[in-house]
């Protein structure tokens, strides 16, 4: 096996970095962890509560098996040990929580020690991925809309006890760049077993870093910083190597920082402090006696697990196993692209061209709902000569558009494809007019080819296939 | 035997629960706190080697329901509990500025 590249440290020389993350994913269920009332974005503000996760006296919760089994999906796609598992009651008061403690998983989590490849190859040790409920939403209304100054807030009980999956890495991750690689590869693991829309914008994916910084080669952990509201993979990126930048600053100063939550300000692109108290960190853990165990069978892990669809990663090697190289099969998964390319193949379509359309030219929205007889139509008609490459492109938009045949697009875009002997014919006529230029390209002036295939494009008002010219040329050179 | 209860052990935990004591309160329940511990600790006296350890009493696991909402419920929930509170906003509860760590 060869040793994957890792990311170069971004970093004075001397220091590198060390990241651990803990990804929330909130999870795609109809109702939340714990009550009956309706798991969906975007209602009006306390509409989907209950008394459970109201907090009311007397109620209590009852855990939601689907809510467990998409948590076993992921926990299998990360390859981690699904194991009997107990509730916890994490207990602080803030007013997002009315029962004063959040349901979450404590030293018996439901998924331990597994891993996550990156598609680098590298694999980022995950330490558990753990069930608990998400929390209400407060708006901070006040002078500046931030938290420490603001007159009051607003509280809107709708997320609370949304049914989340925390997911943490080991400290393995080396920089900004492997951080985001590991926050998309886990999404698309997300999305493509059914756990989660995995939406940023909507707070169903949300990640905290815990980041610190050690002289390169040493196997220590120094105090790290964990930094919250990154959300976005951009925000990830810049929030790491803003904070690893400041705790390098501070040990050569000869400084520390302090262990304490730091807020991104994407605006003025720096972390924060927090307001750091010491015991505000003392969550009291404790077994729930609301809750009994949940210790999933082997018969319904073993059932979920042959229900688990095709992971990205193996869905990328499917691409590799046709010819596909690097980026390209990346994003062709990433734009779940991966099944359009390998039927149109299956149906005779060349590989690489495929390849390169899905890369290229299908960063589209609805791309993923082409046909693949017609994708496999269209790389064919480029292929066979029928169309150019940039009338390629062109009629595949259009098909995207319009969900219509290629040829039918082509005919109407009057792409027809220009037939070689007359080609030659425009070629002869071109070469007659211009017979010092000529010469002086077949004596070896590489950069008149530019020229003359330029004329040619002129004289056929841009439908000829540049590669055809280039065959041409190389071969009347020959002559 | 364990170490007994001091005032600071209860002035931390009074901290945590977000109690304020007076120093005589903090006294008293120290002193009735530590007579709460005092007698769960009668349990050590057991023998309980043979027990395996359990955070329940009850023969039960794997309780769950299915994934169905019950949204008619929800409505009325939602207008009794906001009729409850003591300050609204735009269907939204009113609370003062929270101060400190979101967790």
């Amino acid at each position: 096996m060869t040793i994957p590249e890792r990311e170069p440290q971004n970093l004075p020389d001397g220091w590198e970095m060390v990241i651990g993350l803990e990804v929330h994913a909130e999870l795609a269920t109809h109702t939340k962890m714990f009550s009956p009332a309706p798991n969906h974005f975007g209602a009006a503000p306390n509409t989907n509560v209950h008394p459970v996760c109201l907090g009311l006296p007397g109620t209590l919760p009852v855990v939601n098996a689907k809510a467990v089994e998409l948590s076993i999906r992921v926990g299998l796609a990360l390859n981690c040990t699904v194991q009997r598992c107990v509730f916890a009651r994490k207990n602080y008061f803030y007013p997002d929580m009315p029962k004063d403690y959040q349901i979450s998983q404590y030293d018996q989590p439901l998924n331990a020690d597994g891993w996550l490849e990156l598609p680098s190859g590298y694999r980022v040790c995950v330490e558990r991925a753990h069930m608990e409920e998400d929390t209400g939403k407060s708006t901070h209304v006040g002078v500046s809309g931030r938290i420490h100054d603001a007159g009051y807030s607003l509280v809107d009980y709708n997320r609370a006890g949304v049914p989340l999956l925390e997911i943490v890495s080991r400290p393995d991750i080396r920089g900004p760049e492997e951080a985001k690689a590991y926050v998309a590869e886990l999404q698309s693991i997300l999305i493509a077993v059914g756990a989660s829309d995995g939406k940023f914008e909507e707070g169903s994916l949300r990640v905290d870093a815990n980041v610190s910084v050690r002289p390169t080669g040493s196997t220590e952990l120094r105090t790290r910083c964990e930094i919250k509201n990154v959300n976005s993979l951009r925000s990830i990126g810049r929030a790491i190597q803003y904070e690893a930048i400041r705790h390098v600053d501070l040990y050569t100063a000869g400084e520390a920082p302090i262990q304490e939550t730091r807020h991104w300000d994407e605006e003025g692109g720096r972390t924060r402090p927090g307001r750091s108290k010491e015991e505000a960190e003392d969550y009291r853990y404790f077994a729930d006696p609301d809750l009994v165990p949940i210790d999933p069978s082997p018969e319904w892990i073993d059932e979920i697990r042959a229900a688990l669809p095709a992971l990205p990663r193996e869905r990328r090697q499917a691409l590799v196993d046709l010819g596909g190289r690097g980026e390209a099969v990346t994003v062709t998964v990433e734009r779940r692209l991966d099944t359009l390319v390998r039927e149109a193949v299956a149906l005779g379509a060349d590989a690489e061209r495929a390849l390169i359309h899905a890369a290229n030219n299908l960063a589209v929205e609805g791309a993923d709902r082409l046909d693949s007889a017609r994708f496999a139509a269209l790389v064919t008609m480029e292929t066979s000569g029928q169309l150019t490459s940039t009338q390629a492109k062109q009629v595949l938009a259009s098909m995207v558009a319009t969900g219509r045949h290629p040829a039918e697009l082509a005919a109407e875009a009057g792409f027809e494809a220009m037939d070689t002997g007359e080609l030659e014919g425009l070629l002869d006529g071109i070469i007659a007019a211009r017979p010092d230029e000529w010469q002086r390209f077949v004596e070896g002036e590489a950069k008149l080819q530019g020229m003359f295939t330029g004329q040619i494009m002129k004289a056929t008002g841009g439908k000829a296939d540049g590669k055809v010219i280039a065959q041409l040329l190389a071969a009347k050179k020959q002559a | 035997m364990p170490e007994p209860l001091t005032p600071d052990v209860v002035a931390k935990v009074a901290d945590l629960a977000m109690l304020e004591l007076s120093d005589d309160e903090l006294q008293t329940f120290t002193a009735q706190l530590a007579a709460v511990l005092e007698h769960a600790h009668d349990v050590e006296e057991l023998d309980v080697d043979d027990v395996a350890p359990t955070h329940h009493p009850y023969p039960l696991q794997n309780v769950m329901r299915t994934d169905d909402p019950h949204p008619a419920v929800d409505a009325e929930v939602a207008a009794a509990a906001l009729a409850m509170a003591p300050s609204v906003e735009d269907g939204q509860f009113r609370v003062p500025p929270a101060l400190g760590e979101e967790p």
